[in-house]
């Protein structure tokens, strides 16, 4: 049986993020055949609409208003439900992202329905997919599917959905106006603590530091090797702990949750809540003093030795070679 | 000021998990409270010891989470409450922990609640928003400070990274990131005293709940361990032999550059 699903299409800093188109895809699957439609909340958003279609969607709403400028669940959610009332969905996807995570309990919630979080991975498709995700810090994994005929509600984790293939396509945008009211949460302030460029969360190389790197100083070696691969730079609790970097690089079950194609960590022990954020890395290479550190169970590659002698060398091995 | 916190007794994540039969050996496993719940825990004793009122800490489990509500007495909370389900409820999801909850805190007039933004076992992070919205309260999720002057409530809370500075009023619930507080350890005295303070067992039949109402909305067909990754490469040789080695096992082998 096929399903209409609806689709939460996200931005940051005035672009799409990916994992809306991969939450597209994901879509795809749970619909078996029927109609993807996304949605894009905000202040002004439909010139998203169209790339929306290129990645796969099959119609776009937006529902745009003042007080959809930032994000807060009762604005979000009073939105997104006028939405779910007009398209009457058999199913919705969500990225698992700050927005996603808070957002969708609620309208789980108003649904009445099961809601099956931070999917990794579906298999199967349409009434009979079935969904993974990682339990108990990332240490194992559950399958998961919806035990009755309700809304199908799944958020998916970044980066570990592959997206679509951009094509031209055409598609309905529309937009549906709502009158969004008595919002109990007024936002005051964002601090803008994590860097331009490369999201965390979306970035393909990650070389993430740790304790190890030993100061503020001691990150620069790995942002040159972050900027020539063009990837990110992240943390470990303990770096940002020390003050060597902002708590906005972390890593992590309490920091961003990562699946990048290359994960290196450097001066990083291991410690479970940090593998809770990086384990499911496709490639992960780990540089330690230490030849018994944690980190090293999980990685693909190590090499026991200085971090201050390694990152500079892979660096300029790298520019030899790309 | 009346307040609560949802606590959960998690399976302690360090420790070594072993799954048989599709489920996760509970055996010999060591139970902690969830850590997130425990910087909830301390925001409330410190919330009440400012403003005044009462901490009460509600969990859902079996008598196991008896101990896990004595830890959080000892930290200082008032009153405990264990739901317990053993009886009833065979399989539950975050839509039948928010169920039981929200019923059992409707006409308690609770001014502040407070919840671990995850558990650190079910993952999920739906329980907090799903009371929430059952009680149709406001609710905020991942804060990293809180203050209450007056009708105000000001909060700071982590979105990806990025501190967000919000005001909002009462009543309302809020779910705990790390770097809210330092949680204190339980004093001895604090030890004594827990053993005293009222913790009440309830069961589904005291908050008029038919088992149906909180059948689970999703199954879990299976539970697995991760396939055993090969064991990684560790390099051998001169440091600068293994980066080239490396750069080129990861062009070659890994082909991710
Ligand atoms: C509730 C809770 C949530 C948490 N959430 C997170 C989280 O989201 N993310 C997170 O990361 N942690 C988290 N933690 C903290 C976690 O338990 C660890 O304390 C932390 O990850 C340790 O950081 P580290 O590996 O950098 O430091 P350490 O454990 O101190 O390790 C430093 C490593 O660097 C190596 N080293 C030192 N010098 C060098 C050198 N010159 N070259 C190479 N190697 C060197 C050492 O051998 C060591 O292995 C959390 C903890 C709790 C209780
Ligand atoms: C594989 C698997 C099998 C399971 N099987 C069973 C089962 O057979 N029987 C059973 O009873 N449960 C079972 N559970 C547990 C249950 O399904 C969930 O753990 C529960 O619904 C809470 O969801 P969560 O862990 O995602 O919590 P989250 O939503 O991540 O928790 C967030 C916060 O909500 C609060 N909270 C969550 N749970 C409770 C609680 N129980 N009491 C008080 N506050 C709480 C805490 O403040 C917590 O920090 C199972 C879990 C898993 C992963």
């Amino acid at each position: 049986m096929s399903k209409k699903v609806l689709v939460l299409g996200e931005t940051r800093e005035g672009a799409l993020r990916n994992v809306s188109f991969e939450a597209i895809a994901a879509a795809k699957k749970v619909s078996g055949g029927g109609e993807v439609v996304a949605v894009l909340l905000g202040e002004a958003v439909s010139e998203f609409g169209n790339e929306l279609v290129a990645y796969g969607a099959d119609r776009v709403i937006t529902v745009e208003h003042p007080h959809l400028k930032s994000y807060t669940s009762d604005g979000y959610g009073q939105a997104f439900m006028a939405v779910v009332d007009q398209e009457q969905p058999e199913a919705i996807v969500f990225g698992h992202t700050a927005v996603g995570k808070d957002l969708s309990p609620k309208i789980a919630s108003k649904l009445q329905t099961g809601l099956i979080s931070d999917v990794t991975d579906i298999e199967g498709e349409g009434a009979d997919a079935v969904f993974i995700r990682p339990i108990y810090s990332g240490k194992a994994f559950e399958k998961v599917k919806l035990k009755e005929n309700g809304v199908v509600f799944i958020t998916v984790r970044p980066n570990n959905i592959a997206p679509l293939e951009r094509e031209e396509r055409s598609g309905d945008v529309s937009s549906l106006s709502v009158d969004i009211t008595n919002l109990r949460t007024i936002i005051k302030n964002v601090v803008r603590k994590s860097a331009e460029g490369v999201d965390l969360s979306e970035a393909k190389v990650i070389i993430a530091g740790g304790r190890g790197v030993k100061s503020k100083d001691g990150f620069e070696p790995l942002q040159e090797l972050a900027d020539l691969l063009g990837g990110a730079v992240g943390a470990s609790r303990g770096a940002c702990d020390a003050d060597y970097c902002d708590y906005s690089l972390q890593i992590g079950q309490t920091g961003k949750v990562v699946t990048p194609d290359l994960y290196i960590a450097a001066g990083i022990s291991g410690a479970i809540q940090h593998m809770a954020g990086m384990s499911n890395s496709k490639v992960i290479v780990a540089i330690n003093k230490d030849p018994e550190a944690n980190i090293f169970k999980v990685a693909d590659y190590g090499i026991v030795g200085d971090l201050f002698d390694v990152i500079p060398l892979l660096t300029e091995e790298f520019k030899k070679v790309m | 000021m009346n307040i609560y916190v949802l606590v959960k007794r998690t399976f302690d994540t360090e420790e070594k998990l072993v799954v048989s039969g599709g489920q996760i050996q509970e055996d010999g496993a060591e139970f902690i409270i969830n850590p997130y719940d425990e910087y909830a825990i301390e925001e409330a004793i410190t919330v009440r010891d400012a403003h005044g009122g009462e901490v009460t800490v509600v969990t859902i489990g079996d008598e196991e989470a008896e101990k896990q509500l004595r830890t959080a007495l000892a930290m200082g909370a008032d009153k405990a409450v264990l739901i317990n389900t053993e009886d009833d409820v065979e399989e539950m999801d975050q839509f039948t922990a928010a169920y039981i909850l929200a019923e059992y805190l409707k006409d308690k007039e609770a001014d502040l609640i407070l919840a671990g933004n995850v558990a650190i076992d079910g993952g999920s992070g739906q329980v907090g928003p799903r009371v929430a919205d059952l009680l149709d309260i406001n609710y905020v999720t991942t804060i990293t400070s809180l203050e209450i002057e007056g009708e105000t409530v000001k909060i700071v809370r982590d979105i990806e990274g990025d501190a967000e500075e919000l005001e909002t009023s009462l009543p309302l619930l809020v779910t705990a990131q790390q770097g809210l507080n330092e949680p204190r350890y339980p004093s001895l005295p604090g030890i004594m005293k827990a053993k005293k303070k009222p913790l009440e067992e309830l069961e589904l039949d005291d908050l008029d709940i038919d088992e149906e109402d909180v059948e689970a909305k999703t199954e879990t067909i299976e539970v697995y361990l991760p396939p055993k990754k090969q064991a990684g490469r560790i390099l051998e040789g001169e440091i600068p032999s293994q980066v080239s080695e490396l750069v080129s096992l990861l062009r070659s082998e890994a082909k991710v550059i």
